[in-house]
């Protein structure tokens, strides 16, 4: 009987989960479809079955270099994250193994800036790229997202951190071990699904930031952000060469996330059960 | 070998240099189809330009207001030639944003610029930006219905008539709307439209001393005749359609009527894109008798921004860009058909443009019906024909926007719609220190 309802169970559970899976997913799959629509199929209203023309992607492939938004985006995010990681791992270990009366409270700040809205602080921060000379620069750009980013990667990573039994790290200092020592060849090693977890996270957020990569980029560091806001049209339709340019530009991140699925996993559910 | 060799390095070693000492503008841009045909063409330009490189910068249109705005005010510095519109013309000028374009060279014949045009670019006789292309709105129907309905176009028809039409020409059981007009929200859509056609019902949006209009009978007459005819007569949900949407019906053959701009005329009589092609016949954009039609005046158009340090190389591109040689350039290229219309009036004289586009004299008439300095029946304190020339207006033209076209989706009452659009336009008129 027991056996009888853990399946029945499991049978809704999975049900369940494929459902919200495909919700989920269905916004990306309808781009998908989308793009290989004509422009007059696009728009003539909800239809899963497209023609199968390839018209959008000569179109988008004929208007723009996407190769050059594609590198951009590549070095930004990566970068982004690397940058992230060196600064994030230093602090993350200090309030995991070192916390004091205000870690929390400092922890609380970091999130909360997050919560303010990109736009209160876009002309400050206009003003101080365009004093900097980091308008349309990689190097800008690339500090930036990893600002962005950096309270999220610092709270997985303190999260992560947390979950490693300090007695380990007492044990490496009594054998003689350095504090970089302590953090490269003890830590590290222990936490690095967490770390790597964080690092694909954090590509992702990046290789979808869109607010500050539209606004503070023209030629040189215009990621795909950039390369598919430019498919939309006031005069003229452009769902399907929209779709095209989307699908271009998200393909690389899904496939990247379809092959370190389990790595995402672990590193996301890692610590939720005790 | 040696000497080829040789060669060979000088070569690469002079393309290297000439490469460092090119100067590069960045042009930004929106994705209009006549736009992206110019880059394709900058070949051109470069082969005649060989010391000037082009970085184009295509955004959305609301993304584009938004970032040349900053950057011009910030003085950035990252563009060095924009495409900006009427609205943004006579406003940038008076801040000293913009360069006056006054070394487009001898041969660039600014005269020849439809005064209208040239007119709504212009500030103290100066001309601020270069049009790309113009456009006006009129009527575009189907000769095939009207004759089904046993009615005739008339060239300049009454709003009466084209409710009239309207209303023999739907058959809603094969899909077929009467008009289709545009609904979506914005100073830009809904609003291009209701400020127009409010202009041939003899409404204003300030009198002369910038006191709202809103609460006086013409912009009720407009308002509540815009929803009786799209209700009787308009598609279903038409409060999301924009110009894109009603495009995409009347070139399937679901509207009966269309009003709007006159560069869709290119696009409902191409064969490859509209089931509708051969059957799509021209006429101004209705009236009232009291003396305006219903049609607006605007042009994409290329702009110099103070900011530049590379005004002479940016002013070079506008020039090439927005010459008759240009037009002519596309013509060779891509057909008389797909050359960027309601610029120079020498185009509309040309007779293979005349074959090539059946709409041309429509579309001139159409232009030359529009006056941005005296856009409507009683005097105003503004220029521009379906926008308010004054930076409050974009937002204040979006609110008011959203309630018509919530009147217009039946969740308001016209009279509701206009007395809040009258609150709205008195607040942001006091805030701006324009009444007291």
């Amino acid at each position: 009987m027991a056996r009888t309802v853990t399946n029945r169970h499991k049978t809704i559970a999975t049900a369940a989960a494929w459902i919200v899976a495909l919700l989920i997913f269905f916004p990306i799959l309808y781009t998908i479809i989308t793009s290989f629509k004509s422009e007059q199929e696009a728009i003539q209203g909800f239809n899963l079955i497209p023609s199968g023309t390839l018209e959008s992607y000569s179109a988008v492939e004929d208007q723009s270099g996407y190769f050059k938004f594609f590198l951009n985006s590549v070095i930004l995010s990566v970068g982004s994250t690397i940058l992230a990681l060196i600064v994030a791992v230093p602090a993350a270990w200090s309030m995991a193994f070192s916390p004091t009366k205000r870690t929390k409270d400092i922890l609380m700040w970091m999130l909360s800036t997050k919560m303010m809205p990109a736009v209160a602080v876009l002309f400050p921060i206009y003003l101080i790229f365009r004093d900097f000379g980091l308008l349309d620069s990689r190097v800008g750009m690339t500090v930036m997202l990893m600002l962005i980013n950096l309270p999220i990667v610092v709270w997985m990573l303190y999260t992560y951190f947390r979950e490693i039994p300090g007695e380990i790290l007492e044990a490496a200092r009594m054998d003689g071990a350095s504090l970089w020592g302590e953090i490269v060849y003890v830590l590290t090693p222990m936490a690095v699904p967490g770390i790597a977890s964080t690092m694909l996270l954090n590509i992702i957020l990046a290789w979808n930031e869109a607010f500050w990569t539209i606004r503070l980029t023209t030629t040189n560091a215009a990621p795909l952000t950039a390369f598919i806001s430019s498919f939309s049209s006031p005069q003229g339709l452009f769902w399907a060469k929209l779709s095209a340019a989307s699908t271009l530009a998200i393909a690389p991140i899904l496939i990247m996330g379809w092959f370190s699925q389990k790595q995402l996993v672990r590193g996301l559910t890692f610590g939720a059960v005790k | 070998m040696k000497l080829h060799m040789l060669i060979l390095g000088l070569c690469s070693a002079s393309a290297l240099a000439f490469a460092a000492h090119a100067e590069s503008i960045t042009i930004a841009t929106v994705n209009n189809g006549d736009m992206v045909r110019m880059q394709k063409l900058t070949d051109d330009f470069t082969s005649k330009n060989p010391d000037i490189q082009l970085n184009w910068v295509t955004l959305e249109e609301n993304v584009l207001r938004e970032r040349v705005t900053t950057d011009i005010a910030t003085k950035g510095g990252q563009y060095d030639v924009m495409t900006i519109g009427t609205y943004e013309v006579p406003i940038w000028a008076k801040q000293n944003w913009l360069l006056p374009l006054d070394n487009l060279g001898a041969d660039y014949d600014a005269s020849d610029i439809i005064p209208a045009i040239a007119g709504g670019l212009s500030v103290d006789g100066k001309l601020f930006a270069a049009p790309f292309y113009g456009e006006s709105s009129f009527v575009m129907y189907r000769k095939d219905l009207m004759e089904k309905a046993g009615l005739q176009m008339p060239d300049a028809p009454t709003w009466e008539f084209i409710r009239q039409a309207a209303d023999k020409m739907t058959d809603r059981a094969n899909g077929v709307n009467g008009v289709c007009l545009r609904g979506k929200a914005g100073w830009g859509e809904n609003m291009a439209f209701l400020t127009a056609m409010s202009n041939s019902y003899g409404a204003r949006w300030f009198d002369e001393k910038w006191v709202p209009q809103f609460d006086q009978p013409e912009w009720k007459n407009t308002l509540q005749s815009y929803v009786d005819l799209m209700k009787a007569d308009g598609p279903e949900g038409a409060s999301s359609n924009g110009f894109n949407e009603n495009l995409a019906l009347f070139q399937q053959g679901k509207c009966g009527m269309w009003i709007d701009a006159t560069v869709a005329a290119s696009f409902v009589s191409d064969p490859k894109n509209s089931t509708v092609a051969d059957k799509v016949g021209y006429a101004l954009a209705p009236d009232n008798g009291l003396g305006k039609r219903g049609n607006w005046l605007w042009a994409w158009s290329l702009a110099v921004p103070a900011g530049t340090q590379k005004a002479e190389a940016a002013q070079k591109f506008v020039s090439w860009a927005t010459s008759k040689a240009y037009l002519e350039l596309v013509a060779s290229k891509e057909g008389w058909a797909n050359v960027p219309p309601g610029t120079r009036s020498s185009l509309y004289n040309n007779p293979e443009y005349q074959k090539a586009a059946p709409f041309a004299k429509m579309t001139l008439d159409s232009i030359n019906a529009a006056d941005p300095t005296k856009p409507t029946v009683k005097p105003v304190p503004y220029v521009g024909v379906q926008f308010v020339a004054i930076p409050e207006f974009q937002g204040l033209g979006t609110t008011v926007g959203q309630l018509f076209s919530a009147a217009l989706a039946g969740q308001m009452s016209v009279d509701d719609a206009l007395k809040q659009a009258q609150d709205a336009a008195t607040s942001t008129m006091k805030e701006g220190g324009y009444i007291q």
